[in-house]
């Protein structure tokens, strides 16, 4: 990728958000659900819709940290026979049409399976600016994992729970290249009606503690929540909300997300957030 | 035995799970490697695991089996007489003391066969603690007595319809369930499976089964090492529990059963070295089933204790050191096993059992009288009545006459 795309690729969209004085909209979405033809429609989708950064789900048979919504997304995917492979390829093509980076979310066993190395190159060659392996904390990435992203300069994002100790924290910090994702809740995906109520303040440490710019996911859905949380966060990401329109609307699904991305990003727009505390 | 580095055996364990679940791993590492070395906790345990749960379980020579078979002495270890009737208890007595001396007052557990279920059920009744299982629908079907037990017990059953409704997906809603309660929860996971500190944990409090049986060994044989010593494998913690007595005496070849189930393909069986191979799956590094895309793959076997696509980390070792030998046992010998346990000794062994007996009849014939087979019988089978009775009845109807007393 020859420095263009990877995380340099995140380090700018976070640093223009950061001139702008907001937090950055990451919206996500379970590739291959229904099928990769519509994701691909959907990221253009979001793209339009305003997105400054794409998260894409990996669909697996397993996914232990994802609430009932993304599960059948999961699901759906798997049984319109989506790969890995596949999902690189749909992200190849999105890439010659669209330039939001994009991030994948996903389990281990997949890429192990792959291998290592051969997936770090190939999902780099496909224009994958980053991965987040939900189940791979810092204690496992360390080595092959993280030598096989950085030779390819992908971004290597990781977790941060409220349950995070401070010396994880900092190993967190350390290994992560693009930006550090904070759960907003201790348990899995899945949209809410209410915030967890020490959210904003969990935030607020945790930012202090961190190098990189830190975005926050799990359980937000409303507008009002993307303004709450962009007032303190570098980033929002909105994933379950926007899964249930696609579960909802299938393979027309690409206008309605459109539609909500605008609204949940509206908030992010219009209201500055005073400087960095 | 065999942990290398902290939370490994050789290349396979760790912890691989979502950094919310790993500040609360780290806690009960700590927690579990310094409460079961205090005096009071391993008298506590002893004393539960004597007057309330039975132990010792007797040592029992199958002299009309070893007779029919016309070989090596068989020996069974009667895990079955535990209370609740199985080895399970032994692990749940262990973790529901632990839960208990951290201060968490809620536990839950997965089951497939329901005799981990029915195990912790019964410690958290025992203990005063509040427990929800997590069930499988297709084991909830085939293992129906035990759903209610649970439930006599006090506890939720909370049945789970994704995925193949078996032990692997439990599993899955058991760790959303802690990961989303984990301040007040301890999750009692059954077998030598998941992140470090639970495979070493459950073997330790399994080991009871191998101490025990060297001792009344040594005393009714005169022997304290078998020839052989035979185990089935779901996630493995019978088998460590057994093995861990005898691993440092080479002259004892330990034997792993796994499930052969209904054929050879992907989704017939649960034979991880046979048709399985290195990923991770519920927070360990181990041997699993998957397809070429590293989805995991579906399994099956009779017995529910045994369907589940990874086995625990520590086999994975034993597996590449070629310390134990793992084979594979289908459905029909297992059902047919558990026929001639019935009506040459009187015992009805859980179909998880009934492996690790059906390899000891397809290897007693070969060794000589003066040979000795110790095997695990780490169950009954009242649960399995049911499925026994539809296999024959579904087997009967293609006449193949499996069902019929192998004699
Ligand atoms: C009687 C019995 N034996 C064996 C097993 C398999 O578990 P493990 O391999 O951990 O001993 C089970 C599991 O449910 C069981 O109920």
């Amino acid at each position: 990728m020859s420095g263009l795309g990877g995380t340099s690729e995140i380090d700018r969209v976070f640093d223009s958000c950061r001139a702008l004085r907001r937090a950055a909209f990451v919206p996500y979405v379970t590739a291959g659900d229904p099928d990769l033809e519509t994701t691909l429609e959907l990221i253009g989708a979001l793209a339009d819709g305003g997105a400054d950064l794409i998260e894409l789900g990996v669909p697996f048979s397993d996914p232990i940290a994802d609430g009932p919504v993304n599960q059948r997304a999961a699901v759906r995917a798997l049984a319109s026979g989506t790969t890995l492979s596949g999902v690189l390829r749909m992200v190849s093509s999105a890439r010659q049409r669209w330039s939001v980076p994009i991030v994948l979310f996903t389990y281990f066993n997949p890429i192990l399976a792959r291998g290592v190395a051969h997936f770090a190159s190939q999902a780099a060659a496909s224009g994958v600016d980053g991965v987040l392996t939900l189940d791979l904390p810092p204690e496992e990435a360390s080595g092959e994992y993280i030598d096989a992203l950085r030779a390819n300069e992908l971004a290597t994002v990781f977790l941060v729970a409220p349950t995070s100790t401070r010396a994880r924290i900092r190993r967190a910090d350390e290994l992560t290249r693009g930006f550090v994702y904070y759960v907003a809740r201790t348990g899995v995906t899945g949209d809410r009606r209410e915030l967890a109520p020490e959210l904003l303040k969990q935030v607020k440490a945790v930012r202090r503690k961190v190098r990189h710019p830190l975005a926050v996911g799990f359980g937000i859905s409303t507008p009002e929540h993307v303004a709450e949380v962009g007032s303190v966060a570098d980033g929002v990401v909105v994933g379950s909300a926007l899964v249930r329109l696609v579960e909802e609307h299938g393979r027309d699904a690409a206008g309605p997300v459109a539609e909500a991305v605008r609204r949940l990003s509206e908030p992010l727009r219009t209201a500055r957030r005073g400087r960095r505390s | 035995m065999a942990e290398t580095r902290a939370g490994y055996f050789g290349a396979y364990g760790g912890r691989y799970v979502p950094e919310t679940l790993m500040a609360p791993l780290e806690s009960l590492t700590i927690a579990y490697d310094k409460v079961s070395r205090r005096r009071d906790f391993k008298q506590q345990l002893a004393a539960l695991l004597n007057h309330y749960a039975g132990r010792p379980t007797p040592l029992y020579e199958a002299e009309r089996l070893s007779d029919q078979l016309g070989g090596a002495r068989i020996f069974l270890k009667r895990e079955d007489l535990l209370h609740t009737g199985a080895h399970k208890l032994n692990n749940a007595l262990g973790q529901a003391l632990l839960a208990r001396a951290m201060g968490k007052g809620r536990v839950i557990a997965e089951t497939g066969a329901g005799q981990h279920g029915v195990a912790t059920a019964t410690a958290a009744a025992l203990l005063g603690l509040e427990c929800t299982v997590y069930m499988g629908e297709e084991d909830m079907r085939r293992q129906r007595p035990n759903v209610y037990r649970m439930e006599l017990l006090g506890a939720r059953v909370a049945g789970v319809d994704s995925g193949s409704r078996t032990l692997k997906d439990a599993i899955n809603e058991s760790l959303r369930d802690w990961v989303t309660n984990v301040s007040g929860t301890h999750y009692v996971l059954g077998s030598v499976l998941g992140p470090e500190p639970y495979p070493r944990m459950v073997r330790d409090f399994q080991k009871v089964i191998g101490e025990e049986a060297r001792r009344q060994l040594k005393k009714q044989s005169r022997r304290a090492d078998p020839d052989l010593a035979i185990a089935c494998v779901g996630g493995g913690s019978n088998a460590l529990g057994l093995f861990s007595a005898f691993i440092r005496e080479p002259k004892v070849r330990l034997i792993g059963v796994e499930a052969g189930g209904a054929g050879e393909e992907l989704g017939q069986h649960a034979a991880r070295f046979k048709g399985g191979r290195l990923g991770v799956l519920h927070g360990t590094r181990t041997w699993l089933l998957q397809d070429e895309d590293g989805q995991i793959a579906a399994t099956h076997s009779v017995s529910a204790g045994l369907d589940y696509p990874a086995i625990g980390p520590e086999h994975a070792l034993m597996h590449e050191q070629g310390r134990v030998e793992y084979t594979a046992i289908s459905d029909a010998e297992a059902v047919a096993a558990f026929h001639r346990l019935a009506e040459t000794e009187g015992i009805l062994p859980a179909l998880e059992s009934a492996h690790a007996v059906a390899e000891a009849i397809r290897r007693a014939p070969g060794l000589s009288s003066d040979r000795t087979v110790l095997v695990n019988l780490s169950g009954r089978g009242d649960k399995d009545l049911e499925s026994v009775r539809e296999y024959d009845a579904a087997h009967r109807a293609e006449g193949d006459g499996v069902g019929e007393a192998a004699e």
